[in-house]
């Protein structure tokens, strides 16, 4: 472990349950989570990634594994002697408290003079805009108010990680977007480790410095946005970020083979035998038939979207592949269903899966 | 400090508390179920294993019209009660408010506020009145006054009841071209049939318990199962009270666990 | 509003008020009505035996709080032995208030943190004694703390002590009967409150570096403060009307008001005094009433 690493999750393991009721939440995760970096658990829901977040938290203990925070070992320690601070997901504010005393009460339990407590909550309100809503209850407050003050409490007693809970599936899409450039601002500001959980890919995609992609309770492939939705390692990450195309192929040398005879030039290809080929559907063209690397597809079906239209294109064998082609200033493609066509896929951008 | 199994809503020693609460709340009454079973004479000293008591008690003379006189109370106060407390129920929700609204529910509400004691010598004085001027000594002015304090109770559940019932039924009844009195016998009294069933039963077991009130109101000779266990407390206590009083616990839980699985089925 | 909407909620009031009206006569006639009655019988003169004469007079008032000297008449002097009933009654209800605060809170506490499945059951258990008679839970526990009792046999046989341990007919006697028979009281309006509780807040508060301490005084008990309120009126005002547990765990001699009410009108003979103390100790409850449902509209106004 090198010095930059904030948290370090070893062999975590947590069931619920005992005997043969147990369900493992977590298998054997590790990961390692940088200094000052933006890190998302990305994942459907009851794939892990929350309870993960709550063992770093300390709100549950690990039933095996050790989680190390700047290097000593945290595993069992309270919750309330973590340097660590949590964002909720239904905010979890309380209710008998104003704004500012919610911003405040980390800093009161941390025993921090009565001056330092004030001018650091002024500090935090003042930070996320709500300098009018002080002295309010929060139950008067807006979704996103409420959202804010939850970040600003979790902020106010400079936590070491600040862990958030799908802090944004409350609100409404355009509040939302508004959040996401909000939450990056904050964390570029504090210079704090963000660990962020959600299951929406969008989210992971235009926040994250790198994603870590949960699934059945493991860590399926950690790396950043662009690692992940341009090689993605399994067929899981490859389906669940972004909509992809999936063709049985046959590895041969220099390449694949798909099923209907057509052949896909790659390269540093190890082994051989039946495997699956994955393509993102805006890096399938349509091609002439006689260019290299062709393959020959009819259309089945034209499905219009405004800036693209979805091209389900069949091939020799029945498989299907989806071509995603910008759509032309008078939304017509100039395609027919049934047409005869070619297609063939941008160089480099298919990828061999590893299952 | 590993501590393996934080859990939040974890607080030291209320656990603990907790199960000592329930066994002391469980304790004095499985003693006092347990002597109604001695053979002995006095409660105290444990005698051996004997029905002897529920005997003695069941050919009590006394006890016997004592249980009669308190059924024959219940059952009337309850069904008076019950009666004027749907009614009331169906004039105080699922309408808009109204000036007077907070009279009739303090009205209805009162007996949960007001001290026994305080209704109890009140009715003496008011009752003792009515008694010398009419003559009338007979046992309606007991059930007058056991439905009064058992309307609240009865009131509840099916307020309850009326509150989370879905309009939209009695709408669509009215839409298929009922009348409001036939919405009202074939969609709202059936809808809200468990409601008054449980609160009928919560006045039975109320004007059941009654002391206090019946104490002050009953003319001479009108014990009442809980006043002549009363006035038998008065001289030598023997497990006759345990016999009558298990009795009554095993009614008491009965009632109460139809009440239970009545008003949990329809949630 | 239109004419048809105004005269629909004209027919609407009509109609609740005739719904209820059954109600409303039963209560005037056997509950509410008495009470002002009484209130008049207070302003009379005592009977000689009982009841009263329709002759004006203060006397029932006064003699709540000052009695007439016996060997000098026209002094009065403060009445010792009422002082000492009434500060008994409120020092046992405070008391017993606070206990079973003190016990019911972890009880409600254990209830509404059980899984969903077990929790009806538990709250179940709470809710058997609530219904059950009073005059036999005050029986049981009669039987469990008197000399011949469970507790006294046990001690005896055990050596531990030669001579009963006197309970019954004591202060004490009473202030654990009340407590144990007003104890549901207290646990029911606690578990509604705290069952209404957000247990991620304790997440929250735990998160944000609180000590379990700290997580109890200044998040728990602040937002279930309306059920501590409510369990401890609903506990205060039995107790200080009581009647049956004082009569048969204080053995006529430790008197609560209840008991000296009733008293007035048995051998007391002083219907005036009994109905002026009645209409105090209603005005008592009245006023802690008052109280809890202010406070109670407090909490709801703030969310």
């Amino acid at each position: 472990m090198s010095t930059d690493t904030a948290i370090e999750a070893r062999h975590v393991v947590k069931a619920f349950g005992q005997g043969d009721g147990a369900v493992r939440a977590l298998d054997d995760v590790s990961v390692e989570i940088r200094k000052g970096e933006f890190f998302t658990l990305l994942g459907p829901s009851g794939c892990g990634k929350t309870t993960l977040l709550r063992l770093i938290a300390g709100f549950e203990m690990p039933t095996d594994g050790t989680i190390l925070l700047d290097g000593a070992d945290i595993t069992y320690l309270p919750p309330n002697q973590r340097p660590v601070n949590t964002v909720f997901q239904s905010y979890a504010l309380f209710p008998h408290l104003t704004v500012a005393q919610n911003i405040a009460f980390g800093l009161q339990m941390l025993g921090k003079p009565a001056a330092e407590v004030k001018a650091r909550t002024e500090k935090m309100i003042a930070l996320v805009q709500l300098d009018a809503m002080a002295g309010r209850k929060t139950s008067q407050l807006s979704g996103g108010q409420q959202q804010r003050v939850a970040l600003a409490r979790a902020l106010a007693p400079q936590p070491k990680v600040l862990l958030l809970d799908e802090p944004l599936s409350a609100l409404d899409y355009k509040l939302r977007k508004e959040m996401q450039i909000e939450l990056k601002r904050l964390q570029l500001e504090t210079g704090i480790t963000f660990v962020f959980v959600t299951h929406d890919q969008e989210e992971a995609l235009t926040m994250s410095d790198r994603v870590g992609v949960m699934s059945s309770g493991k860590l399926q492939q950690v790396g950043s946005p662009r690692e992940i939705y341009t090689a993605p390692r399994n067929r899981f990450v490859a389906s669940f970020i972004g909509e992809t195309n999936f063709l049985p192929a046959t590895v041969v040398p220099g390449g694949v083979r798909l099923g209907c005879g057509a052949m896909v030039e790659m390269s540093g290809l190890a082994g051989s035998g039946p495997t699956t080929l994955t393509i993102r559907p805006e890096q399938v063209r349509l091609a002439d038939a006689a260019e290299p690397g062709a393959i020959a597809a009819q259309v089945s079906n034209l499905v219009y979207f405004g800036t693209d239209t979805h091209c389900y294109l069949s091939l020799a064998d029945g498989a299907e592949v989806i071509a995603r082609l910008q759509s032309p200033s008078n939304g017509e493609v100039g395609l027919q269903k049934g047409q005869s066509v070619a297609l063939r896929f941008v160089p480099g951008a298919a990828q061999v899966l590893a299952d | 400090m590993a501590d393996r199994n934080f859990s939040a809503s974890h607080l030291p020693g209320f656990t603990q508390i907790a199960l000592l609460v329930f066994a002391l709340l469980y304790l004095p009454i499985a003693v006092l179920v347990v002597y109604s079973f001695n053979a002995g004479t006095t409660s105290g000293l444990w005698e051996g294993f004997s029905f002897r008591w529920y005997g003695t008690a069941w050919q009590n003379d006394a006890v016997q019209s004592a249980t009669l006189r308190s059924l024959g109370i219940a059952v009337s106060a309850s069904i008076i009660a019950t009666f004027c407390a749907t009614l009331a129920a169906l004039g105080t929700t699922r309408r808009k408010s109204f000036r007077g609204q907070t009279f009739i529910y303090v009205m209805i509400n009162q007996p949960l506020m007001v001290p026994e004691i305080v209704t109890a010598v009140a009715l003496l004085i008011f009752f003792a009145s009515i008694k010398v001027a009419t003559g009338y000594q007979g046992l309606g002015y007991l059930i007058a006054a056991h439905s009064a304090f058992c309307i609240p109770f009865a009131y509840l559940p099916i307020r309850a009841r009326l509150e989370g019932m879905d309009l939209s039924l009695e709408t669509a009844a009215a839409d298929l071209y009922a009348t409001p009195w036939m919405t009202f016998r074939r969609v709202t009294l059936p809808l809200l049939a468990p409601g008054i069933i449980a609160g009928a039963m919560l006045a039975f077991v109320i004007s059941l318990d009654d002391v206090v009130i019946t104490e002050f109101v009953k003319s001479g000779g009108q014990d009442t199962l809980p006043t002549y266990m009363m006035g038998q407390l008065r001289r030598v206590m023997t497990p006759e009270v345990n016999a009558i009083s298990s009795v009554l616990l095993a009614l008491t839980v009965l009632l109460l666990t139809a009440f239970f699985l009545l008003t949990r089925k329809n949630d | 509003m239109s004419a048809a909407e105004d005269s629909r909620d004209k027919a609407s009031v009509r109609s609740a008020w005739l719904l209820s009206a059954p109600a409303i006569f039963v209560l005037t006639f056997a509950a509410c009505g008495p009470l002002l009655i009484m209130l008049v019988y207070s302003f009379l003169t005592k009977g000689q035996y009982g009841n009263v004469e329709g002759v004006f007079s203060l006397e029932g008032w006064r003699s709540i709080l000052y009695s007439e000297d016996i060997f000098d008449p026209g002094v009065f002097v403060w009445a010792d032995a009422h002082l000492t009933i009434f500060w008994r009654s409120v020092k046992l209800s405070i008391l017993t208030t606070l206990l079973t605060l003190l016990i019911g809170f972890p009880t409600a506490w254990f209830i509404a943190t059980r899984p969903p499945k077990s929790r009806p059951l538990w709250l179940f258990l709470i809710t058997i004694p609530f219904w059950t008679n009073l005059l036999i839970r005050t029986v049981a526990i009669f039987e469990v703390i008197r000399n011949e009792g469970v507790i006294n046999t046990v001690l005896l046989w055990s050596g531990l002590i030669t001579v009963p341990f006197q309970i019954t007919y004591t202060d004490t006697a009473v202030f654990i009967g009340m407590a144990y028979v007003f104890l549901p009281l207290m646990v029911l309006p606690l578990f509604a409150a705290i069952d209404r509780f957000d247990m991620r807040l304790i997440e929250a508060a735990y998160d944000l570096y609180a000590s379990r301490f700290a997580v109890l005084r200044r998040v728990i008990l602040p937002i279930v403060r309306p059920g501590v309120i409510a369990g401890s009126i609903l506990v205060f005002v039995p107790s200080l009307g009581a009647v049956v547990t004082p009569r048969i765990l204080g053995g006529g001699k430790n008197m609560m008001i209840g008991n000296f009410i009733e008293l007035q009108f048995g051998q007391g003979r002083n219907w005036p005094l009994g109905a002026a103390l009645s209409m105090t100790l209603l005005v008592i409850v009245t006023v802690a009433l008052l109280v809890y449902v202010r406070a109670a509209n407090r909490e709801t106004s703030h969310g």
